[in-house]
């Protein structure tokens, strides 16, 4: 089968190059290991919510039309969205299609799948950021008396043993999921690395808000100072809940979760604790102060100050004096343990070249080395909103402007194309 | 930024062009990066005894200080002891102290903040009875460090403390006291 792009992956950021190769007459198809959204489907906990608000998922030629704006979609309100989006543009979707070899072939690319094989010029990964969950090493030496979960597998509290639950990680997932399991009434110790801490909502607006309009979500990757330290920094500590409560350590700590440092080591049944959370805890604070600098900056250069509400900063986050290093994994006080440790992305199908030494591929803002093969759907892949929903369609447009250019430049360079196609 | 060109350029004597180039240096020649170090020790007399540093291996090569370097430990006279040197734990909060301090030269000059004064004290809570072996529950190292800094610095007070909090997410000493490290003692 021929095709001019093959798009793989159907979610946002798939549908999202769809629209834009569709706009530019770009014939393409979108191989889809599963069916549209699949990862939202089959990937995501029962409870979770976007935590962008609705209004904030602006996609090419599609966005919000609800009465709840600031609102935060469920997992059904959010692959309703996609799936209606998918419908919308008539994506030429192949559902059921699993890549399993891209490869190079006479200049472009051949793509195989389980459904047949495609001969393509150029090839758009759309697969995500989060294919497979970032596991310590350190997981081997946990006692196998210990069920161990991710957040792919973690679903709800009623899955878990009645217990304690270790979560490790405080990023995103690691802080919802130990709130709504120590709310279930197990009692839940947070290993707490390096983390980055935002307020849900501040001086009455929501913190996408404030990023969004101050232009902090569109900072280019070409303007940062470190991209690689960018594109690595922990998703933000927050959580879509409909009441809009904030969710930090300190929402944590009040209702009874225990705050332990980074999970440096297993030995001998015993979980080692860095003795760094005090530091880590004040990094975050510092961080998120000096976001909250910028926003009063830009907020009264902008003339807002009467419109919002008064500038103010939140409790640093408490930490005991001396947090316990050691916890005993033996007894079975401990019954499950939460990898909340990242995710990484799965490109084992993938036979080009471009991996570099720690499995990521090399890019210029999705541009990637080897010509027509382009990445979409990353952290800061060319704007700091590049792995949002609503951040996909700005890098789609300028990728696939980038294609088009490539396509013709290849069709000038070798004319017998243009002939084989009339 | 309220850099004007009358202001003196910033000069904590830390050569950041070349501290801070690394990482790029290394990435294009990873076994670089590879360094040992080394330490001898030799015991005199007592409870007394003295520890050298001379060679490390670093950057492809062996590589040597400008000087061989001593220090004399040993323990104060309410062990029983001569007190001909200082204490390995108070050796052990000296690096902390070094490293912490030259951590903050260096993020000061990369965030261009010039630094009048810099001082540490430290002090490290220890239960002796785990090191006499009076009882098994008490670890025998410290129980916790505390480090306080005082600075005086062309910067704001949280400008000044995320310098200190960047400075210990970077130091190796800090890391080899909050973390586990496996150690291998032989005897030949």
């Amino acid at each position: 089968m021929r095709t001019t792009t093959a798009v793989i992956g159907a979610g946002q950021a798939g549908l999202a190059m769809s629209w834009w190769l569709a706009r530019r007459s770009i014939d393409h198809v979108v191989l889809e290991r599963g069916e549209v959204a699949n990862s939202w489907k089959t990937e995501r906990w029962d409870s979770l919510t976007l935590l962008t608000p609705n209004w904030q998922s602006r996609l090419p030629g599609y966005g919000y039309e609800g009465n709840d704006p600031d609102g935060f979609r469920t997992m059904p309100e959010t692959i309703g969205f996609i799936e209606k989006y998918a419908e919308i543009i008539s994506a030429p979707i192949r559902n059921h299609t699993r890549v399993t070899s891209v490869r190079r072939r006479c200049g472009g690319y051949e793509v195989v799948t389980d459904q047949g094989t495609w001969q393509c010029e150029t090839v758009v990964l759309a697969t995500g950021a989060c294919n497979v969950p970032t596991v310590p090493a350190i997981a081997e030496a946990v006692p196998p008396a210990i069920r161990t979960l991710t957040p792919l597998t973690y679903r709800n509290p009623d899955q878990l043993e009645a217990g304690g639950v270790l979560v490790v990680g405080a990023s995103a997932s690691g802080v919802q999921i130990a709130d709504e399991i120590q709310r279930s009434g197990r009692p839940v110790t947070l290993a707490v690395g390096e983390h980055v801490r935002v307020p849900r909502v501040y001086r009455g607006k929501d913190i996408k808000w404030w990023m969004d309009a101050s232009g902090v979500l569109d900072q280019r990757y070409d303007e940062v100072d470190d991209i690689v330290r960018a594109r690595n920094v922990p998703s933000l500590q927050l959580a879509g809940y409909a009441d809009r409560r904030a969710i930090d350590l300190n929402s944590l700590t009040s209702i009874g979760v225990k705050l332990v440092g980074r999970l440096a080591g297993v030995n001998g049944g015993k979980a080692q604790f860095s003795g760094s959370l005090r530091n880590v805890c004040a990094l975050a604070d510092l961080k998120m102060n000096r976001l909250l600098d910028t926003i009063d900056v830009w907020a009264k250069e902008n003339g807002l100050d009467r419109q919002v509400g008064p500038a103010h900063r939140f409790d640093p986050t408490a930490v005991e004096e001396s947090p316990p290093l050691l916890l005993d994994l033996t007894p079975g006080k401990i019954k499950t343990i939460i990898w909340a440790t990242g995710f990484r992305p799965d490109y084992s199908w993938l036979d080009v070249p471009v991996l570099d030494h720690k499995g990521q591929i090399r890019h210029d803002g999705g541009v990637v080395e080897t010509p027509g093969l382009y990445l979409l759907g990353m952290p800061f892949l060319r704007r700091r909103k590049s792995s949002l929903i609503d951040g996909v369609g700005d890098d789609a447009r300028d990728l696939s402007a980038h294609l088009a250019s490539h396509l013709r430049d290849r069709a000038f360079s070798r004319p017998e194309l243009i002939a084989a196609k009339g | 930024m309220t850099t004007t060109t009358t202001e003196k350029p910033v000069n904590n004597g830390v050569n950041v062009e070349a501290l801070f180039g690394a990482p790029e240096a290394l990435t294009k020649a990873p076994e670089g990066a590879k360094f040992k170090w080394r330490a001898s020790c030799e015991w005199m007399k007592g409870t007394q005894s003295r520890s050298t540093v001379d060679s490390f291996y670093g950057l492809g090569a062996e590589q040597k200080h400008k000087t061989k370097f001593s220090f004399d430990s040993d323990h104060p006279e309410v062990f029983a002891s001569e007190d001909t040197g200082a204490t390995p734990v108070e050796i052990v909060l000296a690096g902390l102290a070094g490293c912490l301090t030259a951590g903050i030269a260096a993020v000061a000059q990369a965030r261009n903040i010039q630094l009048r004064s810099v001082k540490a004290t430290l002090e490290a809570g220890m239960d002796i009875r785990g090191i006499l072996g009076a009882d098994p529950d008490v670890r025998n190292g410290f129980d916790g460090i505390k480090v306080t800094y005082k600075i005086d610095a062309d910067a704001s007070p949280d400008d000044i403390k995320a310098i200190v909090a960047q400075s210990q997410k970077r130091s190796a000493v800090y890391d080899i006291i909050t973390n586990p490290t496996n150690v291998t003692v032989e005897v030949k």
